[in-house]
């Protein structure tokens, strides 16, 4: 089913989509409604246009397709599913999601992937082809999060506060020299042929959705920042 | 050296004890032992708790657990309380970390606000005889009544929690109390018509069928939140803050996830459940509204949204927000609610009173006219029906308990939650400790809890002459204010005894 939201409220576009029985949803004229794919499990959307907040939050599998920007909070708590988004993302991406995976082919804004989980076969996956902004990964606690850093001239692709808090999971930065001024709670090695390997398939999909040659990208220098076992939560109480 | 002294002083009448152990095999602190040798039973004081176990169970009544006297030099300034924590940061470098609700003497304003009854004319009414009505709705209320062309009314009544009496238990996850408690609070919850709160670690498979009498809590870990779990509640409960730890996350220690909570949490076993300070998708009451609409997206606006904030200084500004953001209903946590683990500076001095908190938001919703676009619930701490009759009549359309249910499950206040090593099966994974509570038991004792208070609640309706708990809410010249200065009674919005 095809829709044009134009300028329908998002309640009434939402309205539309939960009352369609179908798998296949194409939405054009997108601008900006809210929630699109929320919570939903067996579609596939095709959106044209800007997705408002809150796309595909709680997704439950769905495989959203954007051909354009996001606003904020992206895949927020997003349980499966896919979000591929030809365009730049907006703040709080990913935010405490437990699985599935994000790809954006541009920048990604503030607070990306912020205590983001993984549990048994489910394994978050947040691949941004361009840069982060402040707080990428805070509190991260299980998945991955890959910065390529296309436009960043290898340089460290994110902003302030990366990883503050982590305590599990993987943030994999492209940049020519070793990260600095990161918070005590990650340590940072230059990716290793396991990293690579876990990389790899995921670079592949990017590669599928928005072009590039995977060997090409993988040849960069990249970083890999991972929880820094002595400086967890251990060691700072003591009781009355 | 060790220049901390025990606590605690364990009395033993060696004319009553009959050596059966029984206080050694319950007591998960190991104070208690036996020398085989000497044939005597042995203690170890230093490591007692004061939680009244051993004693409860000491079959001839041979224990009893004393302060002890030994003492620093009096000093009204610098206490036992203030030297002791000294010592112990200086030990150990750490924060200062506490359980349960604040203990320090603060002033409770529930004890110094008076209950009116009839006399004479409006004569009181006996529950025994007339009915009364105790049944509440948390929600929206619509603003106006909607008509077809027929003329006939349309539901325009956006959805509601439906509760038999304004009580329901109050967020506790499973991972801070044990199976075994969550199961009692569940059972009750049912057996009562009300609603129990799963806390920040998710709905365990088990309870799911007590959905219809289930709050679902989202906080800012996002634990156990999927669409299966946000649709199992009666409603959904965003936790921003709480009465015991305004502005500060959660920790659950990875010693503590173990397989099912691991599962409930839908995180892996063994690894820390840390829940941030703030949702870091909120940083404004549109970020908030997002939220509250993502929800009720996910729910088809078929579940209300309840948002649970802490008592603190502007709390009146913060509900008038929290009601524009979409809520349906707002829950006030005050500074003295329970907690499973909390920095002990933050829970002893940050946030404020309830009576404040809940009189002040009521007048500033009302003032603003939008009072009926939320319901009030709060918490932190009603220790009885006649602080529940108290609050209600300041405004609050239900409270939540905790502390009372947890007393009722057998809890002793001995605040040491944060060890995992609770001797009443409550605050504690370890499954020898867990089955000592026993859920029917317990729920038995929780229905006995409400049941009674609902009794006493309609008692003290009938001595005002009103039937319906509709009639009492906001109704504050049912109250009045004793030993309390202006300032005080001008917040509560309430006079003084003999006005």
């Amino acid at each position: 089913m095809e829709f044009t939201a134009n300028t329908t409220y998002y309640q009434q576009l939402q309205n539309q989509i939960r009352n369609c029985d179908d798998k296949e949803i194409i939405i054009k004229e997108l601008y900006g409604q809210r929630y699109i794919g929320c919570a939903t499990s067996d579609k596939n959307f095709k959106l044209y246009g800007t997705a408002g907040n809150g796309l595909g939050q709680y997704n439950n599998g769905s495989t959203i397709e954007v051909f354009g920007n996001c606003q904020e909070a992206v895949g927020d708590t997003m349980n499966s599913g896919e979000i591929i988004i030809h365009g730049n993302c907006g703040d709080a991406c990913g935010y405490g999601m437990r699985g599935g995976k994000i790809f954006i082919q541009g920048d990604v804004g503030y607070r990306a992937g912020i205590h983001m989980k993984a549990y048994m076969d489910k394994f978050p996956v947040l691949i941004v082809g361009g840069k982060a902004g402040s707080f990428l990964g805070e509190y991260l606690a299980g998945g991955l999060i890959a910065i390529l850093g296309n436009g960043a001239q290898g340089k460290m692709p994110c902003s302030y506060f990366c990883g503050t808090g982590m305590h599990g999971g993987k943030i994999i930065l492209r940049c020519d020299e070793k990260p600095e001024g990161l918070p005590e709670q990650v340590l940072v090695n230059e990716m290793n042929e396991e990293d690579r390997a876990e990389l790899t398939p995921y670079i592949e999909d990017y590669c599928k959705y928005f072009g590039g040659n995977v060997k090409e990208i993988l040849s960069n220098r990249f970083y890999v920042l991972t929880p820094n076992p002595n400086s967890g939560y251990n060691q700072l109480y003591t009781f009355e | 050296m060790n220049m901390l002294y025990p606590q605690f002083e364990v009395i033993r009448n060696p004319n009553r004890c009959i050596k059966c152990r029984a206080c050694e095999k319950q007591c998960a602190n190991e104070v208690h032992g036996y020398d085989e040798n000497l044939k005597i039973m042995t203690c170890d004081e230093s490591k007692c708790v004061n939680c009244h176990r051993c004693v409860a169970i000491c079959p001839t009544r041979a224990l009893k657990i004393v302060k002890t006297d030994h003492t620093f030099k009096e000093n009204a300034n610098w206490t036992e309380k203030a030297i002791t924590e000294i010592y112990r940061q200086a030990e150990t470098g750490g924060v200062l970390l506490s359980s349960m609700g604040n203990p320090e003497q603060h002033p409770i304003y529930w004890d110094k606000i008076l209950i009116n009854a009839s006399q004479v004319t409006n004569p009181p009414i006996d529950p025994l005889r007339e009915p009364m009505e105790t049944k509440t709705f948390l929600g929206k209320k619509p603003g106006k009544i909607e008509r077809d062309e027929k003329g006939n009314l349309i539901d325009n009544l956006p959805p509601h929690i439906e509760l038999n009496m304004p009580v329901m238990f109050s967020a506790m996850s499973y991972g801070s109390i044990s199976y075994n408690a969550h199961a009692a609070l569940a059972k009750a919850a049912r057996e009562l018509g009300i609603c129990y709160n799963t806390g920040e670690g998710g709905l365990h498979k088990d309870f799911y069928e007590y959905g219809a009498n289930t709050i679902v809590q989202v906080a800012s870990g996002r634990f156990g939140v999927h669409t299966d779990y946000l649709n199992a509640g009666a409603a959904i409960e965003i936790k921003m803050g709480q009465g015991a730890k305004p502005g500060i996350g959660g920790h659950l220690p990875a010693i503590k996830v173990g397989a099912d909570i691991s599962k409930t949490r839908m995180i892996p076993e063994k690894t820390d459940a840390i829940s941030p300070a703030p949702h870091h998708d909120i940083y404004s009451i549109e970020d908030l509204r997002q939220l509250v609409y993502s929800l009720k997206e996910a729910t088809n606006y078929k579940k209300p949204v309840m948002v649970k904030i802490a008592a603190v200084h502007n709390v009146s500004a913060i509900a008038s927000g929290v009601a524009r953001s979409g809520a349906d209903i707002i829950c006030i946590d005050g500074y003295r609610g329970g907690t499973g683990a909390a920095p002990t500076r933050i829970r002893d001095s940050v946030g404020i009173p309830i009576e404040l908190a809940l009189a002040a938001v009521d007048q500033r919703l009302r003032d603003e006219g939008i009072r009926d676009k939320v319901s009030i619930v709060v918490g932190g701490s009603i220790r009885n029906s006649s602080d529940l009759m108290k609050a209600i009549l300041l405004g609050a359309d239900a409270c939540y308990i905790a502390t009372a249910a947890l007393l009722a499950l057998g809890c002793h206040l001995c605040r040491t939650c944060q060890t995992g090593k609770c001797n009443w099966g409550i605050a504690t994974q370890r499954e020898d400790l867990v089955k000592r509570l026993n859920p029917e038991i317990g729920a038995k004792r929780l229905v006995n809890l409400v049941t009674a208070w609902n009794h006493e609640l309609e008692e003290m309706m009938g001595g005002m002459g009103i039937n319906s708990i509709e009639a009492l809410r906001g109704n504050r010249l049912m109250l009045r204010g004793i030993g309390l200065t202006q300032k005080e009674l001008d917040i509560l919005g309430i006079k003084h005894a003999g006005e």
